[in-house]
């Protein structure tokens, strides 16, 4: 049933959203620590236990692609309810905050690229030479 | 006449959260349109539909004069709610569904690299920023630096630390600005950093994590390296929602008190 999928999708949220709390306190900080991330986590872990056990079947799954299918129109509402008026004076630093992490990461791209490579190719030719 | 309209006012204002689905539903609509045939889909609808989502905040802002963009006008009050964390959060943890994480252990040490160089350098980098524009206390700054990874780390990390909203506002904008540069600006940078294989390709998904701006950005340049971008980028979101409110926060917070 649907259901099993939004209520999977929701005990994943509320247990993650309850650890973050209780991190956040554990830590002694105002916020809730990762609490979103943990969810996800949660989600991967209790749908790829229940797939390998043939336990969630399609129609359960639509509970969750239903809401994983809607977030663009969700973030769409959340941009449209934010205090963008009083953000305008910060318009250059979100413009340049996006812009500098595209060029420093665009950077990275053959930089990491080459990490990867030269590791598999090390695999590949199998000399031994491990490195770990 | 008048009093048709109103009813009808009457009836949107009663059922604000179905209002809100229709209207959205509209907005995302002729964003796509607008995308299709304004740009040839070069800019993705979802990137023009967040920053008309922003554009009718400044609207509703301006009409208003409250702090709540269109969700203070009264017949968009469900808008608030439907955009809301509880609502947001939930649409964003089930993006998690499906993912396996065997995938990205057979893409390679390169790919996990990246995915959280990806992450830790558009963290600093958006920081630094809004530290230079008097954005000056740790969880401003570390919301922006969110933003700067993509437009829902932003918000997420932002709500988890208690940002306010004209900060959320500013890290779906570095988001935004983040998603529509990778699409746009990936094939004429693509031959300078080498991606034209698909070990680049995963590489470049991580490192950029929008997987809007990777799918977009991956179709210009060559469509058969897009499955190799998304397939890490799809970690990437995930990965900023769980290093930003706590281990990007916490550094950030030692940084600067």
């Amino acid at each position: 049933m649907v259901i099993y999928g939004v209520a999977l999708l929701a005990g994943c949220m509320i247990a993650g959203i309850f650890i973050g709390e209780l991190l956040g306190k554990l830590i002694g900080v105002q916020a809730n620590v990762g609490g979103v991330g943990i969810a996800m986590l949660l989600l991967i872990l209790a749908s790829d236990y229940l797939r390998r056990h043939g336990r969630l079947n399609p129609v359960s799954r639509q509970g969750i692609i239903f809401w994983s299918s809607i977030y663009i129109p969700v973030v769409v509402a959340m941009a449209a309810k934010q205090n963008v008026i009083a953000a305008i004076k910060g318009g250059p630093a979100a413009l340049l905050a996006g812009a500098l992490a595209v060029v420093a990461s665009f950077a990275l791209v053959p930089v990491i690229s080459r990490i990867g490579d030269g590791r598999v190719v090390r695999l590949d030719d199998g000399s031994g030479e491990d490195r770990s | 006449m008048t009093t048709v309209i109103d009813l009808l006012a009457e009836v949107l204002v009663r059922n604000g959260l179905i209002t809100a689905f229709l209207f959205v539903g509209i907005v995302v609509w002729i964003s796509y349109f607008v995308s299709g045939k304004l740009t040839g889909g070069r800019l993705h609808g979802s990137a023009v539909a967040i920053l008309t989502g922003l554009v009718l905040a400044y609207i509703g802002g301006v009409v208003t004069g409250g702090s709540q963009g269109l969700a203070d006008i009264e017949i968009f009050v469900g808008v608030g709610l439907l955009g809301g964390a509880m609502v947001r959060d939930f649409a964003i943890i089930a993006t998690a569904f499906g993912v396996q994480f065997d995938e990205i252990r057979k893409a390679g040490a390169g790919a996990i690299v990246s995915l959280f160089a990806g992450v830790f350098v558009s963290f600093i980098v958006g920081a630094m920023v809004a530290y230079a524009f008097g954005y000056t206390d740790a969880v401003s700054m570390t919301t922006i630096g969110a933003g700067a990874a993509t437009y829902i780390v932003g918000p997420v990390t932002g709500t988890a630390i208690g940002a306010s909203s004209e900060v959320i506002a500013l890290s779906i904008a570095a988001g935004l600005v983040k998603s529509m540069l990778v699409m746009t600006g990936t094939p004429f940078v693509a031959r300078v950093i080498g991606l034209n294989n698909p070990r680049s390709a995963l590489v470049y998904g991580g490192l950029m994590g929008t997987t809007s701006g990777v799918a977009g950005g991956l179709a210009a340049t060559d469509p058969k390296l897009v499955p190799y971008g998304a397939m890490t980028a799809t970690f990437y979101t995930g990965l900023g929602c769980l290093l930003g409110p706590s281990v990007m926060f916490f550094a950030i917070r030692a940084m600067v008190g």
